[in-house]
């Protein structure tokens, strides 16, 4: 006898596992566990375009599939797109009487760099032509499956392969593109960040992003043991981290009104988020000191802005 | 009643995804393209065609939204041209692998740089490799009835694989030519409801896309020839089917007047009319001149096209496209390739013109004739011939 | 399993039409550690289960979370994130 869902508080999860056990992603994978959780949230009624990227591969090799909901790969750039022919085709198809009436909702999912850099431009028409999906950035912050290059994520001052920290380079040199207010811009009815060590509150965000009539961005921090260059089993502590020093704030945009879902009275020092991470190895007091500016800045600006148009 | 109506090649084509009941257009506006989407879009908005019509931001975006509707079971039809073909070009290869039966028009339009929006053939022989079944038009109503033969062929459910209808551009697209439409019952006849065996649905979930270690990918690319081959069948059905219900009969290789004709000349596409006229003047004349319209271009109709030139001492294929640095005339090269194995085959000779929108008279292609057969007799130390370029250049050696 | 695979077995458009048989795979020989759960600690309080990667935690009829030695990969994440401490890491022994 084996229980459907498992109580913790109110909140009932289901122990039914959309991408089966086996798969190949990273021992610690954050990404993984962000998947799992958002699969949970979003029940059997649904299909999924996905990127090529971690969660593709780790899934997907021919002929096996860790899927257990319908599920549809084609390339890296256009997952905005695809998702876009599949929305509109089911609408259509059951207008028509072609296929029978059924609640499915489309999900869009992919990395940083299939969102913010080479599937940018797919993703901006999705929002604009204002199709009924839900789209997921798992961002683990550089183009981890090719092996850690650069993506317009990477944050200041991080190494990856293609921008490395050297005698002349602090690595990244821009800082990280702002992937949610690029979203919120588009004038959707939601947008939202979450991450996988507030597991009920990412939980909740997939779940309303996907009730949502209209297109919803949610942007998943995904911490990565392998190109970030940490002990595998801090995982979790590191995505608290990202969270409570202000590197990665919690928040809800609905309708263009803001609201911080986690605005601690004092922020922990970046430091404390940078410090087990080899790919900040190379950070200098002074460069720690600057990216302690530049997070203070962006976080009281964000303040601002839910002050100013509050919820 | 079928009625015959003036129509523009992009609007007959529209007409024809309109009675072939398309549910998804995903299109991207380029010239010549434009009055496609543009009489669809007309139609979506004043009900007379009950499909979604997607306003993608780009080319690479409306194929890829045509694989999203095609993986649902949706009826997909996209048109494009020239640079969009080519921004598209890695989703072909998806769409084909993946066995999406899309139906595109393509407007033949040559490929910058310079820009050109006029037409020639460049973009449709970037994408000979794509695994889409390919077929050219002469004029409206082909454009019309192989838009049709297109989703006949495409969606059946031993092809499966998306499929090019090729016209020129502005010389098809944008001229008005007499048109004969079917009636609905007809095309309904012709046209099964597409009933597509892979449909992403949460009751029978399945992967589409996995990726392909070096153990699997030789094999799945050899089973997607082989089916690719196989649906010559259903390809020649097709024809023998829309023959039957509308009357107007299709091959892969068709003649004009060329029974016991000692020269042969081969076009693709509208020109081949232009080509006919020149015929016809030399056939007047006494000489032993035939044409052929290559019609099916993928899959390769190997046996037709030999069948068709194995009693010419000649043949003269025309070009409207230069393969750089290459075969110079790629139609020219295959049907090279296709003769080389005969034990008896004509002296193949070729020319290029008709570039970027360059005109070609009934007398360019009488030159055409006339110099193919003397290259045919003395040999030459050129590859190809060229047609009309200013500056004294006829050939280029290989 | 793939290189056994003929060109006759590859689906149209390599499609695979069986969802998640990609479970057979034994992740499980990829770790050099594993959880030990003391179940005298332990309160049952799910957290382990949650935060896998891998879902290779699973809820026991007896009401404890165990790790389910075929998949784990011992990332190590369950004893990290235990709020009463109740598992630990252990190395793997040679077989």
């Amino acid at each position: 006898m084996s229980k459907e869902t498992i109580r913790f508080g109110k909140s009932a999860v289901t122990t039914q596992e959309f991408v089966a056990e086996g798969h190949t992603f990273c021992t610690g994978c954050g990404e993984a566990l962000a998947l799992r959780l958002a699969c949970k949230a979003l029940g059997e009624n649904v299909i999924i375009g996905n990127a090529t990227g971690c969660i593709e591969i780790c899934t997907s090799p021919f002929p096996v599939t860790s899927w257990r909901v319908p599920w549809i790969h084609t390339l890296f750039e256009n997952t905005a797109s695809v998702i876009s022919g599949v929305e509109a085709g089911l609408k259509i198809l059951m207008n028509k009487g072609k296929r029978p009436e059924q609640d499915i909702k489309c999900v869009a999912m992919a990395g940083d760099g299939g969102t913010s850099d080479i599937g940018l431009q797919a993703l901006s028409g999705a929002l604009e032509r204002n199709h009924n999906f839900l789209y997921l950035c798992f961002d683990n912050e550089a183009y981890m499956n090719t092996g850690i290059q650069r993506s317009s994520s990477t944050p200041y001052g991080a190494s990856t392969t293609t921008a490395p920290a050297g005698k002349f380079s602090i690595g990244q040199i821009t800082k990280k593109k702002n992937m949610v207010a690029i979203a919120a811009a588009h004038d959707i009815p939601y947008v939202a960040t979450a991450c996988p060590s507030y597991h009920f509150d990412l939980m909740r965000k997939v779940r309303k992003g996907a009730e949502v009539e209209g297109p919803a961005y949610i942007h998943i921090l995904s911490p990565c043991p392998t190109g970030w260059r940490y002990s595998s089993n801090l995982t979790i502590e590191i995505s608290q981290l990202a969270v409570q020093t202000g590197i990665f704030p919690l928040y809800e945009i609905e309708n263009g009104r803001y609201r911080l879902n986690a605005d601690p009275p004092e922020l922990k020092p970046v430091e404390e988020y940078l410090k087990p991470q080899g790919r900040y190895r190379h950070l200098t007091s002074d460069n720690i000191e600057r990216i302690q500016r530049l997070v203070n800045e962006d976080y009281a600006r964000l303040k601002k802005k839910a002050a100013a148009f509050p919820m | 009643m079928s009625r015959r109506v003036a129509l523009e090649a992009a609007h007959a084509v529209a007409e024809a995804a309109r009675m072939a009941d398309v549910d998804v257009i995903a299109a991207y506006p380029i010239t010549p393209q434009t009055h496609i989407p543009e009489r669809l879009a007309e139609m979506v908005a004043d009900g007379e065609l009950s499909a979604a019509y997607i306003p993608v931001e780009s080319e690479h975006s409306a194929m890829s939204a045509c694989l999203g509707a095609a993986a649902v079971g949706a009826r997909t039809y996209t048109a494009t041209a020239g640079q969009g073909l080519e921004l598209m070009h890695e989703v072909l290869y998806a769409a084909s692998s993946m066995r999406y039966p899309i139906v595109m028009a393509v407007c033949n339009r040559a490929l910058s740089a310079p820009l050109s929006i006029w037409g020639d053939h460049s973009d449709a022989m970037a994408t000979r490799d794509t695994s889409w079944i390919q077929i050219f038009c002469q004029n409206s109503q082909q454009a019309f009835d192989m838009t049709l033969w297109a989703f006949r062929v495409g969606e059946d459910p031993n092809v499966l694989f998306p499929v090019m209808v090729h016209f020129d551009g502005f010389h098809l697209t944008h001229v008005t030519e007499p048109v004969v439409l079917p009636e609905q019952e007809e095309v309904d006849r012709f046209l099964p409801k597409l009933d597509y065996p892979f449909a992403l649905d949460p009751h029978k979930p399945m992967t589409h896309g996995a990726f392909g270690i070096p153990d699997v990918y030789s094999e799945a690319k050899v089973a997607q020839e082989i089916a690719l081959r196989k649906s010559k069948s259903v390809i020649l059905q097709g024809f023998q089917e829309f023959g039957d219900i509308f009357g107007r009969h299709y091959y892969p290789v068709e003649p004009y007047k060329t029974e016991g004709a000692q020269t042969l000349l081969l076009t693709m596409g509208s020109f081949g009319e232009t080509a006919q006229i020149a015929v016809d003047t030399k056939q007047s004349k006494g000489e032993s001149v035939g044409l052929l319209n290559l019609r099916l271009w993928r899959p390769f109709p190997f046996q037709e096209l030999r069948e068709a030139v194995k009693n010419a001492q000649k043949l003269i294929v025309f070009d409207r496209c230069i393969s750089f640095g290459g075969p110079g005339g790629p139609v020219c090269s295959e049907v090279r390739s296709a003769l080389y194995n005969e034990r008896e085959r004509p002296t193949v000779v070729s020319f290029v013109g008709a570039l970027g929108g360059r005109e070609m008279s009934p007398q360019d292609f009488e030159y055409v004739i006339d110099r193919g057969r003397e290259i045919a007799e003395k040999g030459s130390e050129e590859l190809f011939e060229t047609v009309g370029i200013r500056g004294e250049v006829t050939g280029i050696r290989g | 399993m793939a290189d056994e695979l003929t060109w006759k077995d590859a689906k149209v458009g390599n499609i695979i039409t069986e969802a998640g048989n990609a479970s057979f795979r034994q992740t499980g020989d990829w770790r050099t550690e594993r959880p030990v759960l003391d179940k005298e600690t332990c309160i049952k309080c799910g957290l382990c289960w949650i935060h896998c990667p891998d879902a290779a935690i699973k809820p026991g009829e007896d009401g404890y979370y165990e790790a389910d030695l075929y998949y784990c990969k011992g990332c190590g994440i369950c004893a990290s994130i235990c709020p009463v401490g109740a598992i630990t890491m252990i190395e793997e022994e040679e077989k």
